[in-house]
C-alpha cells in the first residue's frame, strides 16, 4: 500500500495527504508519444487503494489533447469504479475547449456500446434462413430477367449492344485461346500416355487414338474449358459487376433508364454462349494433336492410321453432344458470373467474394449439369 | 515575426501522361497557418495536394517537408507520412471495416493503447465530428456527408502535425460545414496543427483561411496568394474577383 510516498516522473505527480485522498498532478504535454506509458503506471496506483476521493491538477499541463482527454477518462472510470469523488481542478481555457468538444462530460461513456449482432444462435439461424431464401428468390427473378432480357433482344435486336458483345468475345474467347490450348494439348498427351500403359499390354496401341477422341470430345473438352472460363471470366464478370454495383453505377443505369440486365448481363451471356462451344472445338482439336504426338512418338503409330482411327471413332453426334454440353456450360457460367455481380453487397471485400463464388458456383453447376447429361444421355 | 515554413514546395511540374497539369509551382505553408487551395473544378487541386503527400510523383521540383525532401527517397518520404493526416475527397474509408475499426487503424499501430482506452478514444474523436454513435456501421450504411466526417476523424485519429483536407466539407448541409469550420479552427488553435485545405465552399474560406492560394485552369500556375478578405475586392485579375464574388464567365 502506498503510504505518504510520492510516486513521480516527468509527466505526473501522486500525492496522498489523507488515507483515501489522492491527488495527481499532470505536468507538460500530454499526447500520444506518453498517454499509454501515464496510463500504464497510474492505473496500478489507483486500483491498489481504496479511494474517497481523487483530484486531478492540469495546473501545469501546456498541452492536452484527446490522448490526453482519454486519460483523464480512464482515471474517471477507474474512480468511478470504486464510488469516489472525482473533480478536475486548474483547467486552463484551452485544454477546456478541447474536454468540451470530446464531450468529456458526458455519462455516455460510461454506457457499454450496444453491440453490433447479439450472439445468439436462434437468431442467426432465422437470419441465415432469411438470407438464404432472398438468396433463392434472387436466383429466381434474376433468372426470369435474363430470360425476359433475351426475348426482348430478339424482338428489339438494336437494344443489344454489339460493341460490348464483341469485346467480351474477345476477351472470353481469343485471349483464353493460349491456356485452353496448352491444357488440352498437355492433356491429350498425358491421356494418351496413361491409356497406353494399360492398352499396349494387349497390343491395342490404335484404341489410344480412339479414347482420347471419345473422352476429350464428349466429356473433358467442355468441362476443361467451362472451368477455364469460369476462372478467367466468370470472376471477372462478376467484379466487374459489383464493383460497378457498390459504387452506385447500376442505379445510375438505371436512373437513365437502361435496364441493366440487357445493357450489363446480355451480351456477356450471349459472348460466352458464342465462343465457348468454338474454344471447345479448340481444345478437342488440341487434345488429339497431343494424343498424335504420344501415338506417333512412342507407339510407333503412324499418323494415317492414328487420324483415321480418330474419325472413325468420332461421330457427328459425339461432336454435337460435347458442343451442346458446353454451349449449356457457358450459359451457366456466365449467368451465375453476372448473378453475383448484382448480389454484391457493401465495400470491397464484397467484390473479392462475389468472384470468389462465382467462380467456386460455377464449377458446381457445371459438374452436376455434366451428370444431369450423362444421365440424360444413357436413357437415350 | 515571419513564421517558418514547413512545407515548401519548390518549381513542381506535374503530369499525368501528356497533360501537363502544373506549371512550375512554387510556395511555402507556414507552421500553424491554415492555407487553402483553390480554384475551379479540375484545375488540379487534388493533383496538388497528391503531390505534396507524394502519393503521386513530381515530373519536375521537389516538396519539403519539415525540410526533408519527400520525392528524394522512399524513406524521408516515409518519415514525412507519419507527420500528415489526410481527408481524401472521396473519403477513402475501409469498406471492409466498420467506422470505429477505420479510424482505431492507426491508433493501434501507434499509440500503444489497450483495446478499450482506444474504444473511448475513438468515441471522443467521433464526438469531435458529431459521429458518436455510429461506431458499428460500415461505410455503406453511412451517408454522403457522414463518410466524410468519419473520414475527418480518422485523418485527425493520431493528431498529426499537418492535415491535409480534400473538400472537408462538400455534400455537407450549412450547419454541419459550419461545425466542421469551427472544429478545424479549433483544431489548428489547440494542437497548433498545419492545415491545408481545398474547399469550394466561399463563406468557409472566408471563414477559416489565413492565406489562400489561387490555381489557374489554363495558365496551369498560381494565379492569385494571400489574405482572401483582401483579394475578393482588390485582387488585379479579373477570375479571383469573379471567384469570391460568385460571378460566371461572361461566354460572349
Ligand atoms: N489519374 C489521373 N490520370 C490522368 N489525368 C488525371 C488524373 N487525375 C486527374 N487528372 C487530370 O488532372 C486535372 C486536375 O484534376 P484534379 O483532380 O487535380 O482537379 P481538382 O482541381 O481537384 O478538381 P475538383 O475541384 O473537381 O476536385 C484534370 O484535368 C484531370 O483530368
Ligand atoms: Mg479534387
Amino acid at each position: 500500500m502506498m503510504k505518504s510516498e510520492q510516486l513521480s516522473s516527468r509527466f505526473y505527480e501522486i500525492s496522498e495527504k489523507e488515507k483515501g485522498k489522492i491527488s495527481i498532478l499532470l505536468k507538460g504535454k500530454i499526447d500520444i508519444k506518453n498517454s499509454a506509458h501515464i496510463l500504464k503506471k497510474l492505473t496500478p496506483a489507483i486500483k491498489g487503494n481504496s479511494l474517497s476521493s481523487l483530484v486531478i491538477d492540469l495546473g501545469e499541463v501546456d498541452y492536452l489533447d484527446d490522448f490526453g482527454a482519454l486519460v483523464l477518462l480512464e482515471i474517471k472510470h477507474l474512480v468511478a469504479e470504486q464510488k469516489a469523488k472525482f473533480n478536475v481542478v486548474n483547467v486552463k481555457d484551452n485544454i477546456k475547449e478541447i474536454l468540451s468538444l470530446v464531450n468529456f462530460e458526458s455519462h455516455e461513456y460510461f454506457v457499454p456500446l450496444k453491440k453490433y449482432k447479439p450472439p445468439n444462435i436462434l437468431v442467426d439461424l432465422g437470419e441465415t434462413a432469411i438470407q438464404h431464401t432472398d438468396n433463392i428468390r434472387f436466383f429466381i427473378s434474376f433468372l426470369g430477367s435474363v430470360i425476359l432480357s433475351f426475348i426482348h433482344v430478339c424482338i428489339h435486336p438494336k437494344d443489344l449492344r454489339i460493341n460490348d458483345t464483341i469485346t467480351y468475345m474477345k476477351k472470353t474467347g481469343v485471349d483464353a485461346l493460349p491456356i485452353v490450348a496448352l491444357i488440352s494439348f498437355l492433356l491429350g498427351l498425358v491421356m494418351a500416355f496413361m491409356s497406353s500403359l494399360q492398352l499396349q499390354q494387349f497390343g491395342a496401341n490404335i484404341y489410344v487414338a480412339s479414347l482420347v477422341s471419345i473422352a476429350m470430345v464428349s466429356e473433358l473438352g467442355p468441362i476443361m474449358t467451362a472451368i477455364v472460363v469460369a476462372g478467367r471470366s466468370g470472376s471477372a464478370f462478376a467484379a466487374e459487376i459489383g464493383s460497378m454495383k457498390i459504387s452506385e453505377e447500376i442505379d445510375a443505369l438505371f436512373t437513365m433508364g437502361f435496364n441493366p440486365t440487357i445493357f450489363l448481363a446480355v451480351p456477356r451471356i450471349i459472348a460466352c454462349i458464342i465462343v465457348v462451344p468454338l474454344l471447345t472445338l479448340f481444345s478437342d482439336v488440341f487434345a488429339i494433336s497431343g494424343g498424335l504426338l504420344v501415338g506417333v512418338f512412342m507407339l510407333d503409330l503412324s499418323t494415317t492410321s492414328y487420324i483415321n482411327q480418330t474419325i472413325k471413332t468420332l461421330t457427328l453426334f459425339e461432336v454435337m453432344w460435347g458442343m451442346g454440353k458446353s454451349f449449356v456450360f457457358a450459359a451457366i457460367v456466365a449467368w451465375i458470373g453476372c448473378l453475383r455481380g448484382f448480389q454484391t453487397r457493401g465495400g470491397a471485400d464484397s467484390v473479392g467474394n462475389a468472384a470468389t463464388s462465382a467462380v467456386v458456383s460455377s464449377i458446381f453447376l457445371i459438374i452436376l449439369f455434366d451428370s444431369i447429361f450423362a444421365v440424360l444421355r444413357s436413357f437415350w | 515575426m515571419k513564421k517558418q515554413a514547413i512545407i515548401n514546395v519548390k518549381n513542381l511540374v506535374a503530369r499525368y501522361g501528356d497533360d501537363l497539369i502544373l506549371k512550375d509551382i512554387s510556395f511555402d505553408v507556414f507552421e500553424g497557418e491554415i492555407l487553402v487551395v483553390l480554384g475551379s473544378s479540375g484545375c488540379g487541386k487534388s493533383t496538388l495536394l497528391r503531390h505534396m503527400i507524394g502519393l503521386d510523383r513530381p515530373f519536375s521540383g521537389n516538396i519539403m517537408i519539415e525540410g526533408e525532401d519527400i520525392t528524394s527517397s522512399d524513406d524521408s518520404h516515409f518519415n514525412a507520412l507519419k507527420k500528415i493526416g489526410v481527408l481524401f475527397q472521396s473519403s477513402a474509408l475501409f469498406g471492409s471495416m466498420t467506422v470505429a475499426e477505420n479510424i482505431a487503424l492507426p491508433i493501434q499501430e501507434y499509440s500503444g493503447l489497450s483495446k478499450s482506452s482506444i474504444a473511448n478514444l475513438v468515441r471522443m474523436k467521433l464526438c469531435m465530428v458529431n459521429l458518436d454513435g455510429y461506431e458499428n456501421y460500415l461505410p455503406s450504411e453511412i451517408s454522403g456527408g457522414m463518410k466524410k466526417r468519419a473520414g475527418l476523424a480518422r485523418a485527425l485519429a493520431l493528431n498529426p502535425k499537418i492535415l491535409f483536407l480534400d473538400e472537408p466539407t462538400a455534400g455537407l448541409d450549412p450547419v454541419s460545414s459550419a461545425e466542421i469550420d469551427e472544429l478545424i479552427l479549433l483544431i489548428n488553435k489547440s494542437i497548433g496543427a498545419t492545415i491545408v485545405i481545398v474547399t469550394h465552399a466561399l463563406d468557409s474560406i472566408l471563414n477559416i483561411a489565413q492565406r489562400i492560394i489561387m490555381l489557374d485552369k489554363k495558365t496551369k500556375s498560381i494565379i492569385a496568394e494571400g489574405d482572401p478578405r483582401y483579394l475578393k475586392d482588390n485582387s488585379q485579375n479579373v477570375s479571383v474577383r469573379q471567384f469570391f464574388n460568385r460571378k460566371a464567365k461572361s461566354r460572349i
